[in-house]
Parts: structure tokens; sequence; C-alpha cells
């Protein structure tokens, strides 16, 4: 093995250690929502995971900044929602959980993720 | 004092300083406790007193600091969605062409072959990188953009992965035309690949432009009843009849409709008659002749006569509306077979990332000598643009949203799409009897006097003695009794005896009328003459009522529920599909057994009495049936609840949506087999679907990478790679309209 083979190969496994680090070792950040809380789609959704009360109506505010068609749905599985988010407007989704547990928030195509954790 | 909470965009904000400048200002307003303004949403969160703020007051406080407020501004979602989409798929086609011709053109002054036609400053690597630039930093910007944004979250998609592959192909070729002479000395010939990153961008971009116009198609049947609403009603409001726009019509208004208008609202017909087609609605083909005291439905069609109506249900009350609002929310569920698409989609864009930068060492290191780098680009840039976690993504919800759609044109409402995929693996359906093989109304059939009593006076005695029951059988009797004009006295110390029947007396003559029972327990002797006249009736599915007056027994009046007409074909289609039918009564073993010999049904469950069925449901489902339960939706919901699905069957506007999984508008029962048919053709598209998804990335990631080379010097360019990925999506959805042509019923 030559040297730029050495060279290429320590600097391959370097990248596919970074990628799995940044991609998949991330920590959400997470918040705690009052009535309301505002949702910012753009590249994912910020906040992505979000705290709200049980049994409690709880208004998400999504606003769609990011223009790839990615993202133009947000469906909410277990409350039964798919809304088509209009570039840069807001939509609200009101949700009243019943019961506590995790409950996730996706686009329209299932590749972005956000999460409801209901106490 | 009541404190409101208002929301609002603000246009013009720029900068963290224009915050506080806004937060100052609103709380400046006499009666604003509390503001909030937020840069990244662009919007000002106000706490106010409603007494002494209005919107106004905001608007002009947060206006004199240089801002305009977007108060009350929340959109009109299906508008904006329209107009949002076609301007979309306007700048998709104009980047489609854009990168295809210009791709087209490099194309024809570097593939060899092609290149010795082309004129020859097209051969020219620096005019080819002058034409590849704008698609690769225009037409593919929209890449560039989501990439980035995705990276701030520390997420990856799509867009990602084509903006990695093109950028490395339009690198690298930028670089060889730029510094031809570094990579001579490395010992490869100077080629440019400036063909390959705006044919891919073109292409992509061209799947995207199908892939959206194909997925419009999916979500037709919600703007198809959407349409169905009508836009004005003709409301008769003080003598005069005036058109009002529908959603100002109130409950109680008087609606005019004329021959060939369309229904406006739900409502009862008083005055008039008509004959009305409910097809769009209810999926029922015939149309329907209604008259005074008859349920209206909106968005129906009036055909020949013309009436008025009181409107029962308005706005979102209305039929039409709940139709609209269960479809939406199917179509906003997700199915338990996606959780594994779910999960892999989740990983699938980093891993193949790191794919891809595996093949480039491999071949960087193992490659044939003299191509090493060349082919560990290439090989580079297919694994990136092959992988498509779209069609993964696409797999499931399509078919869903497709499915549900369907479904209500035909009138079968699907509550979520768990309820879509269970319907497809039931095997055994239980049918209450009454309400849902029958009409539900029983008629009297015959009156036999078993002694000196004419038959008019015996049904004189039952009317009379019926008149204060509540029983449906009851009913039939008293109906009976006034269609004969037959004068009814009134009946002293009644009594209903639950089970059994009822007791009272009748002009000083003590009565008893009821079954076998009854007369068992009065000890009201019958004949074997009489005996065998009772099992005659009941053998042919009548039920028999028993008339003791004075301790004797005076004769018999048998009553039958008409079977509906629909029964025979939809139970005949559910033995067709090999589901094993079951029909569940509160009626007698022998008249139970009949109408189920007259369907065809050979396993019946008898006298059940109602809080009896759930328990026999569940009897049925230990015997490891995936057991549906077919009602009315009303009696019947606690074994609509238990069944593995529950089909409630509607009747008129009574659409009993929450206690069924799937609810059936129209009162015909071939619907019941084509609620299964649709089920499970659905779960075959979507499992077809996923198949090839997966298929697709399991085969083509590992040919892309190159494995298939040391055995057959097979590699595939990535202009191929970029057609397999666009198709790939476009098939899945495609597959999913496939549902549309479909036939059900």
């Amino acid at each position: 093995m030559q040297l730029d083979n050495i060279i290429v190969t320590i600097i391959g496994i370097g990248v596919m250690g970074f990628i799995y680090w940044f991609f998949l070792m991330k920590k959400e950040k997470t918040v705690t929502a009052g009535d309301l809380v505002d949702i910012t789609v753009e590249g994912g959704y910020s906040p992505n995971t979000i705290v709200i009360a049980k049994g409690k109506t709880t208004t998400l505010r999504f606003t769609r900044k990011d223009p790839s068609s990615c993202l133009e749905e947000v469906v909410v599985p277990e409350f039964k929602i798919r809304k088509f988010l209009p570039l840069n407007q807001t939509v609200s989704v009101e949700i009243k959980p019943e019961k506590a547990g995790e409950y996730e928030f996706v686009c329209g195509m299932n590749m972005f993720h956000g999460k409801l954790i209901v106490k | 004092m009541s404190e409101s909470k208002k929301t609002f965009s603000i246009k013009g904000m720029h900068c963290a300083s224009c915050v506080t400048m806004l937060e100052r200002a609103l709380k400046q307003i006499d009666g604003v406790s509390q503001a909030n303004v937020n840069l990244a949403t662009e919007k000002a969160t106000v706490s106010y007193d409603p007494q002494k703020v209005t919107d106004k007051h905001l608007e002009s406080a947060v206006s004199n600091v240089g801002y305009q407020a977007m108060i009350g501004e929340e959109l009109k979602s299906e508008d904006g969605e329209q107009k949002e989409k076609q301007k979309e798929l306007k700048d998709l086609r104009v980047k489609v062409i854009v990168s295809l011709v210009l791709g087209g053109l490099i194309l024809w002054g570097s593939f060899p072959g092609l290149m010795k036609s082309a004129p020859m400053f097209l051969q020219n690597f620096w005019v080819q990188l002058f034409l590849a630039a704008p698609v690769q930093f225009w037409a593919g910007f929209g890449f560039y953009r989501a990439t980035l944004s995705a990276l701030k979250h520390r997420s990856a998609n799509m867009d990602t992965l084509v903006a990695m592959g093109t950028t490395v192909a339009f690198g690298y070729s930028a670089f060889v035309t730029i510094m031809p002479s570094v990579v001579e000395r490395a010992g490869i010939e100077p080629m440019p690949y400036f063909d390959v990153s705006t044919i891919i961008i073109g292409l992509i971009l061209l799947g995207r432009y199908f892939e959206a116009k194909a997925k419009a198609g999916t979500s037709e049947a919600i703007k198809k009843l959407i349409g169905l609403q009508a836009k004005t009603a003709r409301v008769v409001r003080d003598g005069k009849e005036i058109d009002l726009p529908i959603n100002e019509v109130e409950i109680g208004d008087h609606i005019r409709v004329r021959p060939g208008e369309k229904i406006p609202v739900d409502g009862i017909i008083v005055e008039g008659e008509s004959s009305i087609d409910e097809s769009m609605v209810t999926g029922e083909s015939m149309p329907a002749d209604k008259t005074k005291d008859d349920v209206v439905v909106g968005a129906t069609m009036n055909k020949t006569g013309s009436f008025i109506f009181k409107a029962t249900k308005v706005g979102q009350e209305t039929m039409l509306a709940q139709i609209i609002k269960l479809v939406q929310e199917a179509q906003g569920s997700k199915a338990p077979i996606q959780r594994i698409a779910d999960l892999i989609s989740s990983y699938f864009v980093p891993i193949v990332i790191m794919l891809a930068v595996a093949t480039f060492v491999v071949w960087y290191n193992f490659g044939p000598a003299d191509r090493a780098l060349l082919f560990a680009i290439l090989n580079t840039v297919a694994v990136l643009i092959i992988a498509c976690p779209c069609a993964m993504g696409l797999a499931t919800p399509t078919a869903i949203m497709v499915g549900t759609g369907k479904g209500a044109e035909h009138g079968i409402l699907i509550k979520d799409a768990e309820s879509l995929e269970t319907a497809h693996k039931i095997n055994t359906i239980v049918f209450d009897k009454t309400g849902t093989l029958t009409v539900g109304k029983p008629e009297v059939t015959d009156i036999i006097s078993v002694n000196h009593l004419k038959s008019e006076e015996l049904l004189r005695l039952a009317a009379s003695i019926e008149k204060g029951s509540e029983h449906s059988l009851a009913e039939a009797i008293v109906k009976k009794a006034e269609e004969e004009k037959i004068a009814i006295s009134k009946a002293e110390s009644f009594q209903a005896i639950p089970g059994h029947g009822v007791e009272g007396n009748v002009d000083g003559v003590k009565i008893f009328f009821g079954n076998r029972r009854l007369m068992e327990r009065e000890k009201v002797t019958i004949t074997d003459e009489q005996n065998n006249q009772i099992i005659k009736l009941e053998n042919d599915g009548k039920t028999v009522m028993m008339l003791a007056a004075n301790g004797a027994l005076s004769g018999l009046i048998a009553v039958a529920d008409i079977i509906k007409d629909t029964a025979k074909d939809g139970l005949a289609a559910l033995k067709a599909l090999g589901i094993e039918v079951v029909m569940i009564t509160g009626d007698n073993q022998r008249t139970a057994a009949a109408i189920g010999a007259k369907l065809g049904i050979t396993r019946v469950l008898a006298e059940v009495l109602p809080d009896q069925k759930e328990a026999e449901v569940k009897k049925i489902q230990a015997e490891g049936k995936v057991v549906a339960m077919v009602g009315d939706g009303i009696n019947d919901a606690p074994a609509l609840a238990a069944a593995d699905v529950g089909i409630a069957m509607g009747s008129g506007t009574d659409v009993a949506i929450e206690a069924a999984d799937i609810t059936l508008i129209n009162k015909d029962l071939r619907s019941v087999a084509a609620a299964v048919v649709l089920s499970k053709k659905t779960m075959r598209t979507i499992k077809m679907n996923l198949f090839w998804a997966f298929a697709y990335n399991i085969i083509l990631i590992p040919v892309a990478m190159g494995v298939l080379y040391p055995f057959f010097q097979l590699l595939l360019s990535p202009i191929f790679a970029s057609v397999a990925m666009a198709t790939s999506s476009i098939s899945v959805v495609a597959n999913s309209l496939l549902l549309k042509r479909k036939n059900i019923i």
C-alpha cells in the first residue's frame, strides 16, 4: 500500500465516523410547551421534541420556511392529522392528548421526525 | 378580568433589536399585560384585556415602529395549497427543460460516438463548464438549500444525497477543466463529466415533476368531496325566497329545492316530493323517492320534483362535512405495516453516505491502477444518486390515501389506516339480523284465529294492548290495525313483561299477548294442531305472537321482517372471498334458522339478548378467528367495539361514525364485501410498493457500489442511476394510483 492509499483510507474511516456521530448520535433539544408552541419547519422541525400536558389542548403552530416539497405536509398519525403547510404561512394544529406517552409528528414522506412527549 | 391571548405575524423584522422595539411598543398599549416577539418565527404573542384592546390598537402600535402586523391572516389552506402547487410545478418545469437542454448539449459534445457530429465549440471543456454551471447552481439550488437547512438540524435527506452526488461530479469536472495538468501528472486523462452532473439534476427534477403531478392525484377524492358542496341555498324567509351563501344558512331555515338543483344542507322535507339521486354521497346507485318527513342529505341531487325542506344540520355538522372530516383523518393516520419503513428511513440517508465514502475508499485502493480515482468518483456519485428513500416513504401513505378516497366514493368510510389494514385479515363476519340483513321494519303477515274470534277482532285486541308498548313488533301490529281502519280501544292495567310480551285488560277482557314463553308462564294450553300451525309459520322465518283472552288461546299473529334485496348478493360475495358468515339475532331458534336458510347462512346464533352480542363476538374470536361485526352502530356499539373490525351500516343521516371502524353510508349489503375487497387490494398495493422500494435499494445500491465489476466488469453509470432513482418513486405513486381503477363491487 502506498502513502496515498493509507491517507485515503484513514480519511475515509474518519469521515464515516464523523457522519455516524453527526447524524445518528445527535441529542434532541426538548422544550416544554404552554398552551401554544411555535414550530419552525426548515430542514426539520425546531423545536423537534416538545413536552405537552395531558388532557389539555395544545396548539402547535407550524410555519414552513423551507421550500423543499419534502416538508410540505405535516402528519401527526396518532391524532389523525395530515395538513398541508403553505410556504411562509402559519398553520395551527390543535391536539388534546388523553394518554401520556410519546407521539411523533413527521413530514408527509416520513423523512423528518419530531416528537411530542405527553406528561 | 378575563385575558385574551393572540399571536400574529409581523412583516419587516430582520434583527434582534426589532424584537425589543416591538415588545416595548406593544407593552405600552393600555391593557396589554404581556408581549413576546419571536425573531425566528417573525411573530408576536400578546396577552391583553379584550375590553380595552382591539386588533386596531395592536396594528397601529406595530406600524408606529415601522413594521406590519398581519392579524387574522391565518390562511385558507385549500386555496393556498392549490396556488402554491401550481407555481411550484411551473418553476419545476422550467428548470427541467433548461437542465435537460443544456445537459443534452454537453452530452452531445462529450459522449464518445456522438461527439464526432457535434460542433467543435461544444467539445470545448470551458464551454461545457459554462453550460453546466447554471444547472448546478440555479436549477440545483433547491438541493443545496434543503441540504444546508437539514444539516443545521444534523439531519440529512434525499436532497443531501443529490447535492453531494452532483457536487462531486461537477467539482471533479471543473477541476479537470481548470487544472488539466495536475490530473495529467497523476496519470489520468483530463476528462470532465459535466454531462453526468447536469443530466442527473435534469432527470431528478423531471422525476419530481411527475411525482408531484401524480401525488396530486392521490388526494383527488377529498377534493371531489369538497367540490360536491353546494354554494348557495334558496331560503324562504318572511315569505320571500332569497339566495343565500351556504354558510349563512341556519338550522330551522326552510329551503326550496327545484328540479335539477343540488340540495344544500341536511334536513327534513316539509312540503312536496321528489326523486333524489344520492349516489355522490352514499354510493347508492338507485335514486330514492322522498316525500314529507323524509330525510334529505346535503350535496345530493334533486331530480324531478320541487320541495321545501327544513334544515336540520348545517356547516360542519352536515353528513358531507362529516365524511370529509373522516376521510381526512383516515388519510392522516398511519398503518401499522408502515412502522418498519419508518424505522429504516430514519437511518437510511446517513448509512448511504457512509456507504458512498466506503465505495470511494475501496475503489481508490483496489480499483484498476490507471483509473482508480475516476472509478472511485463515478461509483461514489452513483451510490449517492441511486439511493431512494422517497420510494419507501411514499409506499404506504399514497396507497392509504387512494384506498380511503376510493372507499368514500362508494359510501365506505374507513376510520383509520389501521382499520383498513385489519379488514384484509377478516375471515368471519357476524351480521346483526334486524336492520342489517333485514329492512328493520317488521310487517304483519298472518292473522290466524284459533277459536270463534274473527281475525278483525283479534287484530283489534292485539293492537289495543300493544298501543302502549315500544317494541318494534308492536309498532307493526298497531300500524296494521290503522291500515285496516280498525278502532283501537284503550287498554287498562297494561304491563310489559320483558322477554315475554304484554298483559292488560281490553274492554273488560284479560289479555296476554306474547311469545310461547308467556303462554307457558300463564299456563295457557296450546293444542298439537295449534302448535303445528306455529311451527309452520316459524319455519317460514316469521315471528309468531300468541293472544290469550280470558286464559284461553284465541289466535296467532305472525310478523316478518323483509330481507334486504341486496342481502343474497352481498353474502354470496363474502362467501366467494372465503369468509364465514354468522347471523346473530334475538329471534327464536326456528325463526332464525328459517331466515338463515333463506339467506344461505349456516351458522345462526338465535335468542341472543342485545347485551350478550359482545360476548358472542368474543367467543368467536376465541376460536382464533378475525371477526368483523356488522350492525346498525347504535344498539350494537359494544359488539362493534369488541370485534376486530366494527362495521356500522348507516341509516339515513345517522352515521354512527364513532362506534365503528368502517361505516357504510348506504344500506347496500354488497358494500360489506366491497370494503373487504378494498382492504385486500390496498394492502396488496402497499406490500408491492414496500417490496419494490426495499428491493430496489437493496439490489441497486450494491450494484452502484460496483459489486458486479469483479465478475462481469459491469459498472452502473451515474446517469442510469438517476434514471432508476427518478423512476422508482414515480412507479410507487403510479402503482398506488392504479388502485383507483380496480373494481371493488
